[in-house]
């Protein structure tokens, strides 16, 4: 691990002034950050320790929760009003990683941590543009059975590893930030950018600039919502694929959806033309179908990855099914 | 060196490292000569290292920068015992052959305690059915679940899950312990 300098942020605006300094990282729970720094992909000169920032979750009379940076992923997940109204979300963080980096990682970190493809960690051994742009991509002929196979590019076929994003995605959160000239905020689903040219480009942050809170909007139909996560052994392993899904049935016609795709692209992948499709459609199995398959009619896939197209629309249509049966 | 900042460990308040890169691991063993705590991959992957923070919560000590739990108190496995007496889970791990080589024991023992908090606070897991519910009903399948961070090359997985099976129901009783009677 390199060098650096070890900074307390005394609350958000503390945190913004430090982080501009040349070289600064944000400190969150360090499950990702610190493992990075000792591969040496990631040598900040400094640290700024932003996990004793806001770990309150706001309940707004809207119906919307307001979620604090450094709230820690456990402290989500056992939320009464997320295990009510949002258990797709709840099951997503409960799906990723174990109870002991749960308890450490921040919902900030979660949204920020970078994916875990082989070669991009191999910093040694393997080429890649995301670590150093320009350079080429070990993973394109390499082993690539856990990449992309939706909005890849040919500089990057990273998948982005988070569960807990995907849930995030299909509630259409925003992301409040806050940088050295004033706040902002940013829906969820465009925080995160896909590869094309440049992989070394992962959201729209500014330089310097602090996740501080993490919106998700009322969801009329959230409770009946749940989150399936298929990966190589029963727990603690990465999504090939993933849903996070909720679905409101009225009269056996779908009234309005909610679904994301994790485990398939660079970033956590709403499943737009799906949800369009369906609304207003009978809630079966055939329509299901037809729309998992539209879903995925632009996936490209690699070598050895092609399994994830009918595995991501057979966990579409299993998901969805299983919310019927639910709800009815 | 010069200003003091200190973390308690197992009870004792002790001065942090000046190095900000020393792990919350490597300060325990290198330093402080605690080598109960182990280091299994480093990574985040094997939960060798787990530890306890503020009494019952379990942290991975590989991925934590000492500095950033200043004045926090830390359990190791060091910490389980009182006055010579093995804690009730040490004693059911050795009654269930929960260990082969015992390599990766102490990351499990505090997993487990954690665990055993996680579950009385109402935390939901990845199998809990009712995801809703206030109380969550022990398993052996949660206990598989939430103690799926902590490795165990030697596959000693059935003594574990029945140690800590067993120092629930003894805490519990048997009709709090679901299938696992």
């Amino acid at each position: 691990m390199n060098p650096f300098t070890f900074a307390r942020a005394l609350d958000a605006q503390d945190a913004v002034r430090q982080g501009a300094a040349a070289g600064s990282r944000f400190l969150g729970g360090g499950t990702n950050l610190v493992d990075l720094m000792r591969e040496t992909i990631e040598r900040p000169a400094q640290l700024v320790d932003v996990s004793g920032l806001s770990q309150q979750i706001d309940e707004r009379p809207d119906g919307s929760l307001l979620v604090g940076a450094a709230v820690k992923n456990t402290a989500l997940a056992e939320h009464r009003a997320v295990r009510a109204r949002f258990p797709l979300l709840a099951r997503a963080i409960a799906s990723g990683a174990s109870g002991q980096i749960r308890n450490m990682a921040t919902v900030a970190g979660n949204v920020l941590q970078r994916t875990r493809c082989t070669y991009f960690y191999d910093r040694d051994g393997a080429h890649c543009n995301k670590r150093n742009p320009g350079e080429g991509c070990d993973a394109l002929q390499g082993v690539h059975r856990m990449h992309a196979v939706l909005g890849a590019s040919s500089t990057c076929i990273a998948t982005h590893p988070s569960d807990m994003c995907v849930a995030l995605a299909a509630l259409d959160a925003v992301v409040h930030l806050q940088g050295v000239g004033g706040t902002r905020q940013v829906p969820f689903t465009g925080f995160h950018l896909l590869p094309e040219d440049h992989p070394e480009r992962e959201t729209v942050l500014h330089p310097g600039e602090l996740i501080t809170a993490i919106e998700i909007p009322a969801l009329a139909f959230g409770a009946n919502s749940t989150y399936r996560k298929v990966r190589d052994r029963a727990s603690y392993a990465f999504a090939l694929v993933s849903v996070a899904a909720a679905l409101e049935v009225q009269d056996g016609v779908v009234s309005d959806v909610r679904l994301a795709l994790g485990g398939v692209a660079h970033k956590p992948w709403r499943a737009s033309t799906l949800e369009q499709m369906l609304r207003g459609q009978p809630a079966d199995a055939i329509h299901f179908e037809a729309a998992a398959r539209a879903e995925m009619a632009d996936a490209r896939p690699l070598r050895d990855n092609a399994f994830k197209i009918p595995l991501a629309q057979r966990t579409m249509v299993a998901v969805l099914d299983g919310l019927v049966t639910v709800h009815s | 060196m010069s200003t003091t900042i200190t973390i308690t460990i197992n009870g004792n308040a002790v001065a942090l490292p000046s190095d900000p890169r020393v792990s919350l691991l490597d300060f325990l063993r290198e330093q402080l000569g605690l080598c109960g705590t182990k280091k299994g991959c480093d990574q985040g992957a094997c939960g060798a290292c787990t530890v306890l923070l503020d009494g019952e919560q379990r942290i991975l000590s590989c991925l934590a920068l000492a500095v950033q739990y200043e004045g926090r108190a830390i359990t190791s496995v060091e910490g389980l015992a009182h006055d010579g007496q093995l804690h009730a889970l040490q004693q059911s791990f050795i009654e269930h052959d929960g260990f082969q080589c015992g390599y990766c024991t102490p990351g499990q023992l505090c997993s487990a305690l954690g665990m055993e908090a996680e579950l009385r606070r109402g935390v939901p897991s990845y199998v809990t059915d009712d995801i809703g519910a206030e109380s969550i009903a022990f398993s052996q399948d949660e206990v598989r679940e939430r103690m799926s961070g902590n490795l165990c090359r030697c596959g000693a997985y059935n003594g574990i899950v029945a140690a800590v099976t067993e120092h629930h129901v003894r805490l519990h009783g048997k009709a709090a312990a679901g299938e696992a009677s």
